[in-house]
């Protein structure tokens, strides 16, 4: 009988002193927010474009972090899907049908002569990249610009370019040398290889 | 000679450097253009300060320093700026960039030009800055200014200076010559930065493949104060690597991501030393610097002081180039220099080399076969990486992994790349992956800024949302809390004349009333006392006197409310409106009073009349109040309604004066001389109304005063009508019951704007509506032009979408027709504008069309006379005058079709 | 004037993976040399057989991959490969036995896991292991070396046709017991209750043979010290194994010379020298930093050690190098080298998940 007792006293007393230190922890330790939205929200462009059917991509992180689809986001491209995969360990899987893997950097651009002044694209522009004012002539910023292309649309001159992003001197970078002999195919004649290979 | 240390790894590329020795430093020509490039290093590019045209002089600023980290750059020899525009400059790319290019004269004329008498009694700050000025920056490897690494001794403790006379690639010798010719500018250089930095100890580091260039060392450093140790190490690429330099010479490795003055070095090079002396002492920039010409492809290799912005081209030419064996062009070591694509490049700063290579002398790389893992280049890598991992990496774009075995350690130096079996070009590899890292994190940046801004964006709209909120809450409290005081106030409305504190209008109307009420009763209890000689008439009359007083008080009370509640009150214009009904209906009842009074003969004639006057003059006041807020016209502004209206109501009592008159002198009324002085009396306000309408309707139609408030009641009106009409259309649609006595209403309506119209009309609208029709504004019809042709593109995707079987194709379908009239209209408005405008033209015997066509051919042929004229003067120079003529022919005449068109395309 | 663009470096050694696999090939003429000399033609008819099957089969495979045949039979890797094979089987190994382990070789060990520089298994040690696994017999009936033939003093081995007769035909003459018999190692073990003193002086292959071994192992170590002079491999593994072998021999021949064989023994007989110079510096499957490559060849040279001691096959060294093999991406990632300007060296694979 007394051996029961101490035993179930023994045993009360540790699942308290462990609730206890549970309870500490939690409180401790508690992180703030949801970090896998923060993480998958650090992961996307960040374009703001809403493609992905979600105001915003903040609001995709989360319905991603809630199980929603990772290949929604066409300004991110394939690397974007494959870098989600990675995150939450699930298989990377192709682009929604019609966006391309690798998309093009864009930034919008505003014909400026042709601009009446309407002020529709400023409100459209998710980060505050145009600006203007009342019947005046608005212009982009283009730095700050993330190519969303949700000021075309709204315009009602359709004075509105999207532009590919212009890469010069200071962004020139090497490409990833030619592959190898292990690509090489039968038909590579070693003429060409010589005056192929970078 | 001191002991030296080691560094890991190492190659031993043949050397190749006696072929360029042979000659001693030759002066390069000058060559016909010098290409300046305004950037030479990273940091900002220098802002030019010369035009085109200009004539500049040997030495001479032509771009400043903009920025910490940059330096001035100097035209080279004299000549003339031709241009400032992009050019292809030393970069791997190929790509270019803004330079200034120089045509020289030949005569290579010095700016003045002196050196400082003694460097010691400046200031350091103002010592650096004369470095700076002269544009002295890195002649080894990255170009970095100068100035900046002489600034380190103010936050850092440089303890030794190193002077970097190793020259490890191979083929380059220019160092070499340059301290075997001049060793003792190279010291004197060091002593400069001697004095500027404080140094415990100076340094020179060299190879030992060098002996004749060690020996003037040697010579030149006996000669001089400073204890300078002088360390030769065994040959070995690449000990001249800066970090490589350092642990050979003193043993200490420069911590990842530190710079060499974070542990007390500042390394510099033998030949920035001397530009160092040459500007300190002569005052000579640095335009010119020493280029080792090599390679097999030349036949004549050797070393030359160059300016800088010497095309490669003409250094070539001076070594005698076999360009049919020219292969490879090669800016800098073999190594690590760079491939440019042609020899129309600048000599920069930091050319040290211009290796031409033939196609045996450097074959191109085989195709790389996989790596074998066989760790040659982990053996040979100065930076003890693991070039194999680091390649599988980059390779499978692993960067994070990249990153982690430390791939930003790497050097570049391509020990690695020169011993792998395999031949993979692991520096290409190397550079793919830094830049693409580089560009995420860049990209990682900008995404994490707009992730701000939208974040911030989303606060600032939720914000607005919120006080938005906020202040309808508040207005609608205040409404609430007004109608409780309102409720409060009517309770006790006796004391509210005294104890309003607040500006309630309504109250205070209410109040002012109240007491104007009292009054009267007093007034008339004091007049019937009167009558009756009753007695108490004294107190009677003080207790008027009292009303009177409060009876203004109040009006004046409720005069200022309304003041004050500036807008409510004076855009009340159903206030006014009652007020201006309730004058009339009064006007009405004296009217009649005064009518019954004549008829019956009795009462005061006079009297009644007077307050005829009154009340008329009050009606017409009131009118025009309420017409003034009606149209918005500031109640100052001359109101020719009701000019008009007081104008009328006078011509109706005079002539019902005239009738009362008549009939009294029927009647043989005594006071019939009274009412005829009261007639004439009419009669003149009546001409005075009459000649104020007059005056007021010219003005009105000259500056349009009321027409515009009768354009905006008639424009109302047919708003409503219209809003009207589609509302009745809905109804019908709806078959709602209510439709037909919508239609009265919409018909009632139509009315109404239909005498809105007359009024307008009638009030010299005709003349406005031509008005505004010559006063077509172009860019308006354009923008409807343009916004219909948009919305019609709009519309046709949606139907296109619609016909995809998405969304009502019925409904796009009928907007789209609906907006294809609507822009057909607006283009038939825009064509019209242009059609008269051609017309304009077309009167005036011009055709518009034709007019711009030969506008634009005579531009053209002013640009083509141009072009001709300044490839004759390359050509033929004698021959010019008559062509400068054509061109001045051509000019004028564009010139002149250029105005006509204008006159008609403004 | 169109000039190439290409990244630097300009200049490229005079040298190629397949310069380096030549040198390899040289380096083992001594050994293959010697084998021929003291065990007769079968090592050298196996190792012509195995290269041409070898060189066949890789031209075969590439050809099915689609790629160009002359590039990839150019790097010799593949005859490098089939020779260490060849050296490793025995001198009468009949012709499908090297059959079977070239096309192991070369087909599984090698081309299945992406061609040269992807295998994470030197292919010639796997199908070795895997022939000793599948065909004991066979592999296990070794060659007398030709000193305990007949008289002493005449080169005495089976002449060159019967050696090609007795391989490509599986004809065996009575004979042929003649010439076969036990390796070192394989009399060391089967000695039944001898001590070790006992079995050097009773079993011929040990107390006159030996020295066949030793001039065969003298013959691989003199071809890995060209290879390490000529910089093709390290002086780090060999190194590191040999220590290893020849320290944990020492310790048990110290405790109990009876039963244990000296180092020395363990050092000069069997696979030891051509592991150590030839199979475990096969750079592919070795750790990559000189440190990894230094306790990659303790590892082996341990392991041998047990599986020699206390396992049930003839010989360890395949073995052990496949274990190794395995271990090898491990140890690099503990074992990178300290960077220029890092206080320390990296530890562990980071940036991966
Ligand atoms: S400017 Fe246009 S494209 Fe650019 S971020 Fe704003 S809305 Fe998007
Ligand atoms: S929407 Fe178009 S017209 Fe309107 S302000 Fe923006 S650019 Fe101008
Ligand atoms: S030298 Fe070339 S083949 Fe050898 S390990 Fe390095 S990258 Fe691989
Ligand atoms: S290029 Fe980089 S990895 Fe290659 S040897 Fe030089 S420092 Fe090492």
């Amino acid at each position: 009988m007394n051996i029961i007792l101490i035993a179930i006293l023994a045993l009360a007393g540790l699942a308290v002193a462990f609730g206890l230190l549970l309870g500490f922890a939690a409180v401790k330790f508690r992180v703030e927010g949801n970090p896998l939205v923060d993480q998958i929200d650090g992961l996307l462009p960040q374009t703001q474009c809403g493609q992905c059917g979600y105001p915003g991509c903040r609001p995709y992180a989360e319905a991603i972090a809630g199980g929603d689809a990772i290949n929604k986001c066409p300004p991110g491209g394939q690397s974007t899907v494959e870098a989600l995969a990675d995150l939450l360990d699930v298989e990377a899987v192709p682009l929604e049908a019609g966006a391309e893997a690798e998309p093009v950097k864009m930034v919008a651009y505003i014909r400026e002569d042709e601009c009446i002044g309407c002020t529709k694209c400023i409100q459209a522009c998710p980060v505050d990249a145009i600006l203007g004012a009342a019947k005046q002539m608005h212009t982009v910023i283009e730095s700050e610009c993330t190519g969303c292309d949700l000021c075309v649309e709204p315009c009602p001159v359709d004075c509105i370019d999207m532009l590919p992003v212009q890469s010069g001197l200071s962004d020139w970078k090497w490409e990833l040398p030619a592959p190898g002999v292990q690509q090489l195919i039968v038909t590579d004649r070693r003429g060409q290889l010589q005056g192929g290979a970078v | 000679m001191r002991t030296h240390f080691a560094f890991h790894g190492g190659v031993h590329p043949p050397e190749n450097k006696k072929q360029s020795t042979g000659l001693a430093i030759q002066i390069a020509p000058v060559p016909e253009t010098l290409v300046i490039p305004l950037s030479q290093h990273i940091g900002a590019p220098a802002e030019p300060v010369v035009r085109v045209g200009d004539r500049v002089l040997k030495g001479q600023i032509i771009a400043e320093a903009v920025g910490r980290i940059s330096v001035n750059v100097h035209a080279s020899s004299s000549g003339v700026v031709e241009a400032i525009e992009p050019r292809p400059i030393p970069h791997t790319s190929g790509m270019e960039a803004p330079c200034v290019v120089i045509r020289t004269d030949g005569l290579d004329e010095w700016i003045d030009h002196k050196g400082l008498d003694d460097y010691r009694r400046l200031k350091k700050a103002d010592l650096i800055d004369y470095i700076r000025e002269h544009g002295i920056a890195g002649m080894g490897g990255a170009g970095f200014p100068t100035d900046v690494k002489l600034h380190l001794g103010d936050d850092h403790i440089v303890n030794t200076l190193i002077l970097n006379a190793m020259e490890c690639e191979p083929y380059i010798t220019a160092d070499d010559m340059l301290i075997r010719e001049r060793a003792e500018e190279i010291v004197s250089g060091i002593e400069i930065m001697a004095h500027l930095l404080k140094p415990h100890h100076i340094i020179i580091g060299t190879e030992d493949n060098k002996p004749q260039a060690l020996r003037a060392l040697e010579k030149a450093v006996r000669a001089s104060q400073l204890d300078i140790d002088i360390i030769s190490v065994p040959t070995v690429y690449p000990s001249g690597g800066e970090k490589q330099l350092i642990k050979l010479m003193t043993g200490i490795e420069v911590p990842s991501g530190r710079i060499p003055a974070d542990i007390g070095i500042v390394c510099q090079n033998v030949g920035t030393a001397k530009a160092i002396h040459d500007a300190v002492h002569h005052g000579i920039p640095l335009i010119s610097r020493v280029v080792t010409l090599t390679g097999l492809a030349l036949q004549h290799p050797h070393n030359m002081e160059a300016r800088i912005g010497t095309p490669f081209e003409t250094l070539l030419g001076a070594a005698e180039v076999i360009e049919s064996a020219l292969y490879r062009l090669v800016m800098g070591g073999p190594m690590m220099g760079f491939t440019v694509p042609h020899d129309q490049i600048p000599v920069i700063k930091t050319t040290n080399c211009i290796l031409a290579a033939t196609i045996e002398e450097m074959p191109p790389a085989p195709p790389a076969n996989p790596c074998i893992r066989c760790g040659m280049c982990e053996q040979v890598c100065p930076a003890e990486l693991l070039p194999q991992q680091l390649h599988w990496f980059a390779k499978g774009k692993e960067f994070e992994k990249a990153k982690n075995h430390n791939l930003f350690d790497c050097i570049e130096c391509g020990a690695c790349s020169y011993v792998c079996p395999s031949n993979i070009p692991l520096v290409q590899y190397y550079r793919f992956a830094k830049a693409e890292i580089r560009a995420e994190e860049a990209e990682q940046r900008k995404a994490d800024h707009a992730r701000k801004r939208f974040e911030a964006r989303q606060e600032r709209l939720e914000r607005e949302q919120a006080e938005k909120e906020l202040r309808r809450k508040q207005r609608a409290e205040e409404a609430a809390k007004m109608q409780a005081v309102k409720q409060d106030k009517l309770q006790r409305h006796a004391e509210v004349s005294e104890t309003a504190a607040e500006p309630d209008a309504k109250a205070l109307k209410t109040a002012a009333a109240v007491a104007r009420t009292k009054l009267k009763k007093a007034q008339q209890a004091l007049k019937s006392a009167q009558d009756k000689g009753l007695e108490g008439i004294e107190a009677l009359q003080a207790t008027v006197t009292e009303l009177e007083q409060k009876a203004a008080a109040a009006q004046a009370a409720l005069e200022q409310a309304e003041k004050g509640a500036q807008p409510a009150a004076q855009l009340d214009s159903k206030q006014l409106k009652t007020a201006a009904a309730v004058a009339r209906t009064k006007l009405k009842q004296a009217e009649k009073a005064l009518q019954q009074a004549q008829d019956s003969g009795e009462g005061d004639l006079t009297e009644l009349q007077a307050k005829v006057t009154e009340l008329t003059a009050k009606a017409a006041q009131a009118q025009t109040a309420f017409e003034a807020a009606e149209s918005g016209v500031a109640p100052a502004a001359v109101d020719i309604a009701g000019l008009k209206e007081a104008m009328d109501s006078a011509a109706v009592k005079v002539e019902k004066a005239r009738q009362a008159l008549a009939d009294s002198e029927a009647n043989g009324s005594p006071a019939v001389e009274k009412m005829r002085a009261g007639v004439e009396k009419l009669e003149q306000k009546y001409q005075s109304a009459k000649s104020d309408f007059e005056v007021a309707n010219q003005q009105g139609q000259s500056n349009g005063v009321d027409l515009e408030a009768l354009k905006a009641d008639m424009e109302q009106a047919s708003d409503k009508v219209k809003k009207a009409e589609a509302a009745l259309q809905t109804a019908r649609e709806n078959g709602s019951p209510a439709a037909d006595k919508m239609a009265a209403g919409v018909d009632k309506l139509k009315g109404k704007y239909e005498e809105a119209r007359q009024a307008w009309l009638a009030a010299g609208g005709v003349e406005a509506v031509a008005e505004a029709k010559v006063e077509v504004d172009p860019k308006a019809l354009k923008q409807q032009v343009s916004i219909m042709r948009t919305k019609l593109k709009k519309a046709q995707t949606a139907v296109e979408a619609a016909e995809a079987g998405e969304g009502d194709l019925d409904l796009a379908a009928s907007e789209f027709e609906r907006l294809t009239a609507l822009y057909e209209d607006a283009k038939q408005a825009w064509d019209a504008y242009e059609a008269e405008q051609n017309d304009k033209a077309a009167a005036q015997g011009i055709d518009l069309k034709q007019l711009k066509i030969d506008a634009a051919l005579a531009r053209a042929a002013v640009t083509k006379a141009e072009r001709a004229l300044d490839k004759a003067r390359e050509t033929q120079p004698d021959d010019l005058d008559g062509m400068e003529e054509a061109l001045l022919a051509a000019r004028q005449k564009a010139e002149q079709l250029n105005q006509t068109l204008s006159r008609f395309t403004d | 004037m169109a000039l190439i663009r290409t990244s630097s470096p300009h200049l490229h050694k005079a040298s190629s993976t397949g310069d380096v696999m030549r040198l390899v090939i040289l380096a083992c003429m001594p050994g293959l040399a010697a084998m021929t000399l003291f065990f007769g033609w079968g090592t050298l008819i196996n190792v012509c057989w195995a290269i041409l099957l070898a060189v066949g089969l890789e031209a075969a495979i590439v050809l099915i991959r689609k790629r160009p045949v002359s590039f990839y039979l150019k790097d010799y890797s593949v005859v490098v490969t089939a020779l260490l094979l060849g050296l490793s089987l025995p001198p009468y190994a009949p012709w499908w036995i090297t059959l079977v382990g070239i096309l192991v070789a070369v087909v599984i060990a090698k081309h299945l896991y992406g061609g040269l520089g992807q295998n994470p298994f030197n292919p010639a040690m796997v199908a070795y292991a895997l022939l000793l696994v599948s065909f004991p017999v066979e592999m296990t009936r070794w060659t007398q070396p030709f000193v305990l033939l007949g008289d002493a003093d005449s080169w005495n081995i089976l002449p060159f046709t019967d050696t090609l007769r007795v391989i490509f035909t599986g004809f065996e003459p009575v004979w042929l017991d003649n010439y076969t018999g036990a390796t070192p190692l394989d009399a060391m073990r089967h000695r039944g209750g001898m001590t070790t003193e006992e079995a050097w002086l009773s079993k011929p292959v040990l107390a006159d043979g030996i020295g066949a071994w030793h001039a065969v192992s003298a013959a691989y170590f003199m071809g890995g010290i060209f290879l390490i002079y000529r910089k093709v491999i390290t002086y780090h593994v060999p190194m590191a194994m040999l220590g290893a072998l020849a320290v944990i021999a020492s310790v048990f021949y110290a405790f109990d010379p009876y039963d244990f064989a000296d180092p020395y023994f363990h050092i000069t007989v069997g696979g030891t020298m051509l592991g150590a110079f030839f199979i475990a510096t096969d750079p592919v499957t070795c750790a990559t930093s000189n440190r990894g490559k230094i306790w990659f060849g303790i590892g082996i040279g341990l392991l041998i050690y047990v599986i020699r001691g206390w396992g049930g096959y003839p010989d360890a060294v395949a073995f052990a190098v496949l274990l190794m093999n395995l271990a090898a991406p491990f140890i690099d990632q503990y074992t990178q080298p300290r960077t220029y300007g890092h206080a320390k060296a990296n530890r562990g694979m980071k940036g991966g998940q």
